[in-house]
């Protein structure tokens, strides 16, 4: 394999591997305050224990989160230097703003939360959660208008062979960037809203810590369909943005060959991108992509054909992780409209419980797969329409980039296995008896 | 010309900031399995650096997002050239990160000693590299006009460049055991002072040596010698090392690291200055050099750059001084018995 590849699978391993720890790390550090909130304002020690017990996961999960960003930071500079030096003037002070701003804070005060319990007031202690939960949060939108960037440029001149700013304010109000962030932000809470459903869940089968959990899980029903709501409705504007600005993406997207007006939507399609049309095709709904795309179902969409073919994304992993994505998503809402339903008597059902419980794994799964959507149908380029993938690598050795990626995936593989099973064990043996005083 | 001469002292200064900040702990760390006899001892140790190692490690973060966003350039054949030392410092701080976190959450012997063993090398091997990478910069990198890098990793393990790794190493051993001599009690404590004694001397001779080798292998000294003026900063390291011992002797732990903290940025700053104004010197080929004036961003980047840092900067110190402050005193039992704490 090549160098280009090699780094792709590395920054793939790298940047998936690092979300499947930030969107817990966004969504929970928020319930965590609001808990410790609540504690100070009624005095109520199920709150405190709530917070101390889902702090902890938390705090396990927020290493993992922290560990995993830092080499993300350097591999522009290690293994996309060509991207680094074209692209920098823009899209290094994005990087360099979201260090200054957010992580400065949120590594500091997290480091006070957790040693500070005895030498804060109460207040000031729950002031300090806020403060990391608002820096995660901050960290997401710089890091989110960088990403925003690389799909839609803007604001720049090419200059000397390279990308220089010349509109600030564009940059950090770029519509793709800021789809992201109102996309990408609730989806972490409905992660974050999962995660504390399930465990309430197994908690609940089990009739241990009633009141606790139940609490808990109250918290995590309204969390999650509100969440799940706005992300629904974000996620249509985006689709909306792909189309104007990355008709590609958005053909491949839906497996989508022949441009043509009123174009439809196929329930169920196999893509054969050698023969450039679907393979399979079951259940159309006509006007539907360009309802989809344009809000008008006589609007004519692009199709891949009409899109030269090295321009062309890799049509099945853009395709499937759409449609993953999309189910996952009208599944969310409905999950937690039940539970609003079965809310008085959530400890009777059983089946509803269970069904929460094993759906931990699959915000997990929607936001991977968003991503491997955003990332994947952007290809061939690295900066949409102005530097491809190809030509974004460093002059480096492939038997470095090939010793790194190995290293990469030994190490994060047996980080994920200890964190997830730390979190899982944590999660079961359950909260503080309540007689604990603190 | 002004503005990227300012960058290019900002750039010394953060990365003289996280030497002076996470130098303390990645000491401690390399430390630990020598000073850590007891589990009690290791908590304390632990605890020592606990609530200020992250907040420390943004300081690198930023000096690489600030070398990304004023130096492209730089940030892209710094950190493509130095690949294979900077994929080893980088996997070092992961397992190091977690191993705070993963350490004393499983009840067996076994688990701790892997996760020790991790804090050792997470905290060593950077602290070597670091300095071993900063050394061959002051010598020059074989790069060509390209900007590719025409070496390994072992040829960044020339002899002067493992001078500058013992350098740093030496500096941030000091560093840390004066920092155990600030928060730590009993045994422990006493173990820590006798060792930061018995370091002073070691880190003088390596330091002496360090500057007597930068004069026969890099051109460093070439920025002192036309402004002999600026021999005001080896002037104050010297003074700083000097000031170590004297508040060691007389147990003033806290000024002592405040102390060793001045050294390690005069001496960061010592090289920063004779690099002047290189960031990244070839040593193939002085035209191939990247610095501040051949290899920064736009005016524009520079001035919104400069804005964030002197509007967020000042902030960032305040409430780190603020949280140092929280926590430069002694670890107490009762501390360590906090359990949602590593
Ligand atoms: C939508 C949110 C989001 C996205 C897309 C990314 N991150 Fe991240 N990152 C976070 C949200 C976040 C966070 C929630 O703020 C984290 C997780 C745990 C933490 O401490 O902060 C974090 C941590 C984190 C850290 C450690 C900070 C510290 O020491 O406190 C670094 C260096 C990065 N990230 C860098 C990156 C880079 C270079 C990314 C792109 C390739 C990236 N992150 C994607
Ligand atoms: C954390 C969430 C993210 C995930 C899960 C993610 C996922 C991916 C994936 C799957 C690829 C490989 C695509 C391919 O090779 O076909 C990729 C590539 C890449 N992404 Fe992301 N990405 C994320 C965030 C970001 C952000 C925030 C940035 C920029 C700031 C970014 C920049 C890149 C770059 C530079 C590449 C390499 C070039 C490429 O192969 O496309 N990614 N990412
Ligand atoms: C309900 C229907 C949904 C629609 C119509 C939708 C739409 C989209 C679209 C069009 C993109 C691509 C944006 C791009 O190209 O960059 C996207 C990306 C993404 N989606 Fe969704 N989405 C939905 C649900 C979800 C859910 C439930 C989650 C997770 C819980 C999720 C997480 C993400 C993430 C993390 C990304 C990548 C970041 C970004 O581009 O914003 N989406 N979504």
């Amino acid at each position: 394999m090549d160098v280009v590849m090699l780094s792709r699978l590395q920054f793939a391993a790298a940047t998936m591997f690092h979300f499947l720890f930030v969107p817990l790390t966004l969504g929970l550090s928020v319930l965590v305050a609001y808990m410790e909130t609540q504690y100070v304002r009624t005095g109520d020690e199920t709150y405190l224990r709530m917070t101390k017990f889902w702090g902890k996961l938390f705090l396990i999960n927020f290493a993992l989160g922290v560990v995993t960003g830092i080499t993300l930071e350097f591999q522009f500079g290690t293994n996309w230097s060509r991207y680094s030096a074209y692209v920098g003037d823009v899209f290094g002070s994005l990087l360099a703003i979201e260090a200054s701003v957010a992580f400065f804070l949120e590594s500091t005060f997290i480091g006070i939360w957790i040693f500070g319990w005895k030498k804060l007031s109460k207040k000031a202690h729950a002031t300090v959660m806020w403060l990391v939960a608002a820096a995660g949060n901050v960290s997401a939108v710089w890091i989110l208008l960088a990403n925003g960037w690389m799909q839609q440029p803007v604001g720049f001149t090419i200059r000397d062979g390279r990308a220089e700013l010349t509109d600030f304010l564009a940059v950090i109000t770029n519509k793709f960037g800021l789809l992201e962030i109102v996309h990408t932000v609730p989806s972490a809470f409905i992660l974050a809203a999962f995660f504390m459903m399930g465990i309430s869940a197994w908690h609940l089968l089990k009739k241990q810590h009633v009141e606790f959990f139940t609490r808990s899980f109250n918290i995590g029903l309204v969390v999650g369909l509100v969440s799940s709501l706005v992300v629904a409705v974000t996620g249509d504007m985006h689709a909306v943005h792909v189309t104007r600005t990355q008709p590609a993406k958005l053909a491949a997207m839906e497996s989508h060959w022949e441009t043509q007006t009123r174009a439809p939507i196929v329930m169920f399609a196999v893509p054969d991108e050698k023969n450039e049309r679907n393979a399979i095709e079951i259940g159309r709904l006509p006007g539907a992509l360009s309802f989809l795309g344009h809000h008008d179902v006589n609007a004519a969409v692009i199709g891949l054909k009409d899109i030269p073919k090295d321009e062309r994304p890799p049509v099945l992993p853009t395709f499937i992780s759409f449609r993953t994505m999309v189910a996952l998503g009208t599944l969310f809402p409905l999950l937690t409209i039940v539970g609003l339903f079965l809310k008085s008597r959530l400890l009777e059902s059983r089946w509803y419980l269970w069904v929460m419980l094993f759906a931990i794994p699959l915000p997990y799964l929607a936001i991977e797969m968003g991503w491997v959507l955003a990332e994947v149908g952007r290809q061939p380029w690295i900066v949409y329409g102005l530097l491809k993938t190809a030509h974004a690598s460093s002059p480096v050795a492939a038997s470095q980039v090939m010793t790194s990626l190995s290293g990469f995936i030994l190490v994060y593989g047996l980080l994920g296995i200890v964190g997830f099973y730390l979190i899982a064990d944590f999660a079961k043996k359950g909260p503080q008896p309540a007689t604990e005083n603190e | 010309m002004v503005l990227q001469s300012v960058w290019f002292f900002l750039w010394g200064l953060l990365w003289a900031v996280f030497f002076m900040t996470d130098g303390f702990d990645l000491g401690i760390g390399s430390l630990y399995p020598f000073l850590g006899r007891s589990e009690r001892d290791k908590h304390m140790m632990i605890h020592a650096m606990g609530p200020l190692w992250d907040g420390n490690e943004v300081w690198l973060l930023t000096a690489g997002g600030v070398t990304f966003a004023a130096f492209p350039l730089v940030y892209a054949v710094m950190f493509s050239s130095l690949y294979s030392a900077l994929m080893l410092i980088l996997f070092a701080l992961i397992l190091r990160g977690v191993s705070f976190e993963f350490r004393n959450k499983v009840d067996s012997p076994a688990w701790k000693k892997v996760w020790d063993a991790c804090i050792f090398i997470g905290s060593f091997l950077p602290a070597l590299l670091f300095g071993v990478a900063f050394a061959n910069i002051f010598k020059g990198i074989p790069i060509d006009q390209n900007g590719v890098y025409l070496g390994n990793l072992f040829t960044l393990l020339n002899p002067y460049g493992l001078l500058g790794g013992l350098l740093f190493l030496c500096l941030f051993l000091v560093h840390g055991a004066l920092w155990l001599t600030v928060r730590t009690d009993g045994s422990l404590a006493q173990r820590a002072e006798s060792l930061a004694g018995k370091l002073w001397p070691v880190l003088t001779g390596v330091a002496v040596v360090f500057l007597a080798a930068t004069y026969i292998f890099t051109p460093l000294y070439d920025n002192y010698l036309a402004h002999p003026v600026l021999f005001l900063v080896p002037a104050i390291s010297v003074a700083a090392i000097v000031g170590i011992k004297v508040f060691l002797m007389q147990k003033a732990f806290f000024k002592a690291w405040l102390a060793s903290a001045a050294t390690i940025v005069s001496c960061t700053f010592f090289g920063v200055i004779g690099l002047f104004p290189n960031l990244f010197p070839s040593s193939i080929d002085a035209t191939y050099s990247l610095s501040a004036f051949n290899a920064s961003s736009s005016p524009l980047t520079l001035k919104i750059m400069l804005i964030v840092v002197l509007l967020f900067v000042p902030v960032v110190l305040a409430y780190q001084i603020w949280a140092y402050k929280l926590f430069s005193v002694k670890v107490t039992d009762d501390d360590l018995a906090h359990e949602e704490m590593y």
